[in-house]
């Protein structure tokens, strides 16, 4: 009986923050790559597609070539597929699971747990940068620009999607954030400049469309990798703009349970 | 073993929309105990530990635990505190079972050796399995373990047995027993008075969100009342036995077919019943005087039949 006694003998305390950090993250992102219907939507697809629209000319371009316009398009699309949709999909089934709730019980802060978040959501960008960026180069894409450039247009993308994937994924049902995330992912697909050019629309709708986290992204990306501008403020703004607005609805009506 | 409150609540309201799912209970619950927390589906029972957990804020009242405020307190009172949801919920659905323990010991500073723990609660089996396919028994282990993970001093567990097969049962309540003796604080949610008997030190009943009895199960059965039990045809109408009666007495339909009169028990009141039941054509089999037990008084008290009231 002493063993056993000794067994559940108590000792409580909480591991130092870094290191409930370190484990949340690589726990998410573990559960995240492991995951197939979200590898589809933040791998499968965005490869599929840049393969497919690369040898395949059903779009017109325009002044930029095949890939300059198609890889970052499509690198635009896999921050918005792992910081929108998956994130959603992921954060309402956790809430929906209780998982947030009892989450909040152990000795993980919730500003830590939302940065383990954050840095999955980076840790899995990362690898897609690289898996589009890669197939991008071995088809033949030299892209120019300055790489802080870029990874500042992907965090406050990043930013701008995950205030929009958490105020859906704490405010609707499970079912239905699945569901909106979805059709919310095609949509910008289409109309966010991400495979077809924004100059194909009407005059009219292209200021709205280009004024969505898609089309600021995808652009300005477009922008600093094929053009080799700077830091495109106008769509760091835009994204911006989002991203506080997001957050903003999200820290006001998202609900733990 | 200290003998101070492990938890103390004072007056607790908390309504869910305006209807009051907890309406101004008062408890206790002594340090190093097994405290049993019964009381009828809704009577409030989940709501109070939750408040306890600091996951719902109280609309008004009191609520200290282990001397802190959950809520103003939650940073040092978490690691301090473990915590199994009714039904086992709240993981990772695609999480395996054992996974999930490896990674809730991570945040602990000096947790439980996972592997012993696995062993123990034989969650052998949840080891390549993602909890969303899980039965659910396999999911209440798995949640049983994670609350006791990070080595706690208090442990709230909402009906852990329910639904496990009785060897699991037993195996869960060994784990309680050896808690106890280990000097951990456990608080029980649960509907079997059978669990309750066995291993509470101390009780609260919660009947309608307030607390009606609290204290040892030798407590709260000693009185000078006692109860006659007998059997007979499911569903007899009981309203013109409860007339015949004292005032105080109560009948209840404690299963199908199985009748409980507590009252102060006197040959007039044996009288009164059986010649109640030769009037019903009813043979009162295994009719039988005996002291109060904790069932009797929780059915007594929580008035678990219709139309008997409160
Ligand atoms: N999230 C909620 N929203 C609205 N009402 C709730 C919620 N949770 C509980 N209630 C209501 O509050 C009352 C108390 O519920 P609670 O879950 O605390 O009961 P309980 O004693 O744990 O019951 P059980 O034995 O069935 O688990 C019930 O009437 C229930 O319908
Ligand atoms: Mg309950």
């Amino acid at each position: 009986m002493t063993t056993t006694e000794r067994r559940y003998r108590p000792a409580p305390g909480a591991a130092p923050v870094w290191r409930m950090l370190v484990a949340q993250t690589a726990f998410e992102t573990r559960l995240l790559l492991r995951h197939g219907e979200q590898l589809l939507l933040t791998a499968v697809i965005p490869v599929t597609l840049l393969a497919l629209l690369a040898f395949v000319p059903v779009i017109d371009t325009g002044a930029y070539s095949r890939l300059d316009f198609l890889v970052p398009g499509i690198l635009a699309l896999a921050v918005m597929s792992t910081s929108f949709t998956s994130l959603a999909i992921a954060t309402g089934y956790e809430r929906r699971y209780g998982v947030l709730k009892r989450l909040a019980t152990t000795p993980l802060p919730r500003s830590a747990l939302l940065i383990a978040k954050a840095l999955t959501v980076l840790v899995v960008e990362a690898l897609q940068v690289t898996l589009v960026g890669g197939l991008g180069a071995a088809l033949g894409w030299r892209p120019t620009g300055s790489v802080l450039a870029v990874l500042a247009l992907i965090v406050v993308g990043t930013l701008a999607f995950a205030g929009l994937g958490f105020l859906m994924a704490g405010t609707l049902r499970a079912e239905a954030t699945l569901a909106a995330a979805n059709l919310v992912y095609l949509l910008l697909l289409v109309l966010g400049g991400i495979i077809i050019p924004l100059d194909e629309f009407p005059d009219g709708v292209q200021p709205v469309l280009m004024a969505t986290p898609a089309g600021a992204l995808a652009d300005g990306l477009r922008s600093v990798l094929a053009d080799g501008s700077g830091l495109p403020w106008s769509g760091v703004a835009i994204l911006a703009g989002w991203a506080v607005a997001g957050f903003a609805a999200a820290a006001r009506w998202f609900r733990w349970e | 073993m200290s003998t101070s409150a492990a938890v103390e609540i004072e007056s607790l309201v908390k309504c869910y929309g305006r209807v009051p799912a907890v309406d101004g209970l008062s408890l206790t619950i002594p340090s190093g105990t097994i405290t049993s927390v019964l009381g009828p589906n809704g009577a409030g029972k989940t709501t109070t530990i939750e408040c306890c957990e600091g996951y719902r804020r109280p609309d008004s009242g009191t609520v200290r635990v282990l001397g802190l405020d959950p809520q103003r307190d939650a940073r040092r009172l978490r690691p301090r505190v473990g915590v199994m949801l009714q039904e086992g919920a709240g993981f990772y659905p695609g999480a395996r079972g054992v996974e999930l323990l490896s990674h809730l010991a991570r945040l602990h500073a000096t947790p439980l050796d996972v592997a012993t723990l696995v062993e123990q609660l034989e969650l052998g089996d949840t080891a390549r399995t993602p909890m969303r396919r899980l039965s659910g028994g396999q999911r209440q282990r798995v949640a049983l373990a994670a609350a006791l993970v990070g080595r706690p001093e208090l442990v709230f567990l909402d009906e852990p047995t329910a639904g496990l097969d009785p060897r699991m049962r037993r195996s869960v309540w060994d784990t309680l027993s050896e808690l106890r003796a280990a000097g951990v604080t456990v608080v029980l949610c649960t509907h079997l008075i059978e669990e309750a008997e066995r291993l509470a030190d101390h009780v609260v009943i919660i009947h309608d969100g307030q607390q009606v009895a609290q204290g040892s199960p030798a407590e709260l059965t000693e009185d000078d009342e006692s109860t006659v039990r007998f059997n007979g045809r499911p569903r007899l109408d009981l309203a013109s036995l409860r007339d015949a009666l004292p005032e105080d007495a109560s009948v209840q339909e404690v299963s199908p077919g199985t009748y409980v009169v507590a009252t102060t028990v006197d040959p007039g009141v044996l009288a009164t019943i059986t010649s109640w039941c030769a009037a019903h054509d009813v043979m009162p089999e295994g009719l039988q005087v005996g002291r109060t037990s904790l069932e009797d008084v929780f059915i007594k008290l929580t008035g678990a039949e219709p139309g008997t009231g409160s």
